[in-house]
């Protein structure tokens, strides 16, 4: 173990300036995120609006505070459920290989063959736009890489000696695969998630953008840029700051992941 | 096992990739909640009409019939008549593709063109402030969202200092790279940040090997050195890289081409979406998929040609 | 006048457990057409003294004293000069030929780059210039072999291949880091005859780093014996074999099978090689030395002129026993 770097310091405490933000954004925000105010149309940044205020008023700095709580849950999500069914398939691969795990390797070359985002895209298309429905196709085609991750841990744990042990024991496959192994086998798979987490929440707020994840009125950073998106040459802050503030969530996240990768000396 | 018959093996597999993905697109297009035929007329659709596109669309025959059919729509080029704009989808696809083409290969060629040299000087000066600055303003560029990267260039190069067009394709050559210019920019941003970081990785990988101590030592040029010994080996890792993210540059181009108004497959994609214009969604995700399986092939041929043991 | 004339040489590596002295002040010269060996155990110093010769070390190694080429400071000189005299005047050999030769390369081309940086000759010129020296370093069939790569080589054919690019600009000085280590035993021998030969019958000088005193005896005009990064004997080999002036050469000659040893003892080395990152006030052989004395493990012993021709830096050369030849 090394020293913590000064990076992923700094990707801490964006994190935890989002989460305070996601878990009390009333105590943040000068304004009710959804009150219009028509004496205050398109108002520019200024001591009583920080980040301005959008055509109907509403107070862009509180609309982003309230977003946040959005765009964490879509880092989360859109991690946690292609992870959770990406290491397990990976998991069980690894350990049984033989056809399940050529089957399951051909269908993992096929997914990488699409696009990314096209078949997300696709996927939603045919669920319907929201954000449900986009955690459904993200699943469908992100857990590839948790899966590839996994099977390589999995397969190079199976042949160390407590797993030997534990078979002498008599002990459960099951016991064996989720008592021992995969906590063993586990932590490049949690790096890779905080570093996809900066990924999803440009996904998402992408998705978002173009109408295909979270639907308005919530306040997600990506709906909010598409909000001011017609107003971008006339009052440029209505994208601007939302846009500014993906960028610092994702430095977080990615910063975060980078350094955790550094001090576990995960090789990426 | 001879560099001839990998490479042939490598050609060969090409076939079952494209069964596959034809496999993958046609169970995709089944998935479609409810009748299909009803989602695509929505609520407008009379009986006679359903009936109608329904026997047109061969949905009244069996699972099997309909894969047979749809892999002899694939063969033959006929996928079907777009909804939105009642063409044959291979006749529209064939419009669009290339300005997407167009627009991925400035994206590539702009941001080798900014990663290469800047990996050198970032890798040459490992863990000082030039290898710093760059690393940081990369991993900004990695946390920007295309959309975002695009709005503030249009913004500030188009819509101020109107040195770009805001939209559209022009008719000439030079008027289409001429409007792809900034939407190149946005998508190759992120691209870049990847290969720079890849590529600087490789290059302090290799810049203290053997080979290239003894290409000191054999008093080639400092230029020499770099390109032939330490780039051209460098290269190896990071042209896989490349060929990996085709994907997500074409992922990319779907957004760049939405916020530039480019008329790309990308657009194409998204307004089909709001269209429930299912059969260019389909065919897109078909030709994507395709292209993509061309692009990993193409990765093999280079990285067979920039390394001699590959296949032997 | 010597052709190289290195003195007072020394190379400071910096690592995270602080610095290490691998060169400690080593000074010698080589003459025109002389082959001269360098000889000592791993961690000696001795590839390390090699690599600092034309300024072949990275940037973790601070390197003082001077390296004259020919009457010029080769650490001092402007980088394009240096350039020149690498590969163009000092040709090196590397230890390990798969690691040295670039895997991707054609052989051809690896041996046509040292011909476009060191002569005018046209590309034509320089293919059959490329043929010939394959031939000269007896590689068969050379037109083919020229198109091949290194991983297509044996062993044997990479270093002759290592040779051949070394030798393409005709250099003066050949410097030679562990040629044959690398090699089978077969090979060894072979390779080590047509480096001599190659040095012969071109009229080069040659410093022959290697662990081995056998290679020494067989091959070089004169030795220089390292140690803990320290020269401790330099002389002729037929003096320093026949009346090894220092304890370290002395032991190291006696733990050593040969000609006319078959009848004595072989003796191998008691303790432990040196560790060269905590430096020692006197001798740094001292602690393994059957000859010691109070002021070698105080004082660091001076390298004087013993005879002729022969310097040595230890407190109990005239106490050493002669060796029976």
């Amino acid at each position: 173990m090394k020293r913590p770097p000064t990076p992923l310091l700094g990707g801490l405490a964006i994190l935890g300036l989002m989460v305070a933000f996601a878990v009390a954004p009333d105590v943040f925000s000068p304004y009710d995120p959804l009150a219009f105010d028509f004496s205050a149309l398109l108002a520019p940044p200024s001591w009583a609006h920080p980040f301005g205020t959008d055509q109907f008023g509403r107070d862009l700095l509180s609309r982003s505070i309230s977003a946040a709580a959005i765009d964490l849950q879509i880092a989360v999500f859109a991690t946690f459920f292609p992870g959770t069914l990406g290491a397990l398939l990976g998991l069980l691969i690894g350990w049984y290989g033989g056809l399940a795990d050529a089957v399951i390797g051909r269908l993992m070359d096929l997914v990488a063959t699409f696009p990314f985002l096209v078949l997300v895209i696709a996927i939603v298309a045919i669920l319907g736009p929201g954000l449900a429905n986009m955690y459904v196709a993200i699943t469908i085609v992100g857990w590839v890489p948790y899966a590839r991750l996994m099977r390589s841990e999995a397969m190079v744990q199976k042949n160390g000696e407590y797993v030997a042990a534990c078979k002498v024991l008599g002990y459960s496959t099951p016991r064996i695969l989720f008592r021992h192994i995969l906590p063993n086998a586990i932590r490049p798979v949690l790096v890779y998630a905080v570093t996809a987490m900066a990924l999803a929440i440009l996904l998402g707020s992408s998705l978002g953008y173009l109408g295909l994840g979270a639907q308005p009125p919530t306040a997600e950073w990506g709906v909010l840029i598409a909000d001011g998106k017609n107003f971008f040459t006339t009052a440029p802050w209505i994208a601007l700051f939302p846009g500014t503030v993906i960028v610092i969530a994702g430095l977080g996240f990615s910063l975060t992941g980078d350094g955790l990768a550094d001090l576990l000396e995960v090789k990426r | 096992m001879s560099r001839g018959a990998w490479l042939l093996a490598r050609l060969a597999q090409i076939v079952p990739t494209f069964l596959l993905i034809g496999i993958a697109v046609f169970v995709l297009a089944r998935l479609l909640p409810g009748n299909a035929v009803m989602a695509m007329l929505g609520e407008r659709g009379t009986d006679e009409m359903v009936a109608r596109l329904t026997a047109s669309l061969g949905l009244d025959k069996s699972i099997f019939a309909q894969f047979v059919a749809f892999l002899e729509g694939v063969a033959s080029g006929r996928l079907g008549d777009s909804l939105a704009f009642r063409i044959p989808v291979t006749r529209l696809i064939a419009e669009r593709l290339p300005v997407t083409m167009l627009l991925t290969g400035l994206a590539v060629a702009f941001a080798l063109a900014a990663a290469v040299p800047l990996a050198f000087v970032a890798a040459l000066n490992a863990n000082r402030w030039p290898d710093l600055l760059i690393r940081a303003i990369f991993q900004v560029g990695l946390s920007s969202p295309i959309f975002y990267v695009g709005l503030v260039l249009l913004t500030v190069f188009a819509a101020w200092l109107r040195l770009f067009p805001v939209g559209g394709y022009g008719d000439t050559m030079w008027e289409h790279i001429y409007h792809l210019f900034l939407p190149a920019i946005t998508l190759g941003l992120s691209f870049a940040a990847i290969v720079m970081r890849n590529l600087r990785a490789a290059i302090l990988g290799v810049i203290n090997a053997e080979y290239v101590d003894f290409a000191r030592a054999k008093g080639l040029r400092g230029s020499v050195i770099l390109l032939r010994h330490v780039l051209r080996n460098a290269l190896i890792a990071t042209v896989t890289l490349v060929g990996l993210e085709i994907g997500s540059l074409l992922g990319g181009a779907v957004i760049t081409e939405t916020v530039f108004a480019v008329p790309g497959v990308g657009r194409l994609m998204v307004d089909s979406i709001f269209a429930r214009d299912y059969p260019v969604i389909q065919a897109l995700t078909l030709a994507l998929a395709v292209f993509v399986s061309l692009a990993f092939l193409l990765t093999d041929l280079v990285q067979m040609w920039l390394d001699p043991r590959v296949g032997r | 006048m010597s052709l190289l004339d290195v003195v007072d040489l020394r190379v400071t590596f910096s690592t995270p457990r602080g610095p290490v002295h691998a060169v400690d002040g080593v000074s010698f010269c080589v003459a025109s057409g002389e082959v001269l060996g360098i000889v000592g155990e791993s961690g000696s110093g001795k590839s390390v003294t090699l690599r600092a010769i034309p300024k072949l070390l990275h940037a973790n190694a601070a390197v003082t004293g001077t390296v004259r080429w020919r009457g010029a400071d080769l650490h001092t000189m402007p980088a394009e000069d240096l350039r020149r005299v690498r590969g163009g005047q000092i040709a090196t050999v590397f230890q390990e030929p798969m690691s040295a030769l670039n895997p991707v390369l054609p052989i051809g081309l690896q041996i046509d780059e040292v011909l476009t940086a060191h002569t005018t000759l046209d590309t034509a010129a320089r293919r059959r210039r490329a043929v010939e020296l394959l031939g000269l370093v007896g590689i068969a069939s050379p037109t083919t072999r020229l198109d091949q790569f290194p991983h297509e080589f044996s062993g044997g054919m990479r270093q002759r291949a290592m040779i051949a690019i070394a030798l393409a600009a005709a250099p003066a000085l050949l410097l030679a880091d562990e040629p044959t280590t690398a090699l089978d035993v077969t090979i060894q021998d072979q390779i080590l005859k047509l480096l001599l030969r190659l040095v012969a019958d071109l009229g080069m000088s040659l410093v022959l780093v290697t662990h081995d005193l056998g290679v020494i005896a067989e091959t070089c005009d004169r030795v220089a014996v390292m140690y803990a990064g320290r020269l401790c004997e330099t002389g002729s080999v037929h003096n320093v074999f026949l009346r090894p002036q220092h304890a370290y050469t002395h032991a190291l000659l006696r733990s050593m099978p040969g000609e006319g040893a078959a009848r004595a003892m072989l003796v191998p080395i008691p303790g432990q090689p040196p560790r060269i990152d905590r430096p020692t006030a006197g001798c740094a052989f001292a602690p393994r030395c059957s000859f010691v004395e109070d002021l070698c493990t105080t004082t660091r012993p001076p390298l004087i002129d013993v005879a002729p021709q022969h310097r040595s830096a230890c407190y109990a050369a005239a106490r050493l026993p002669v060796r029976a030849a």
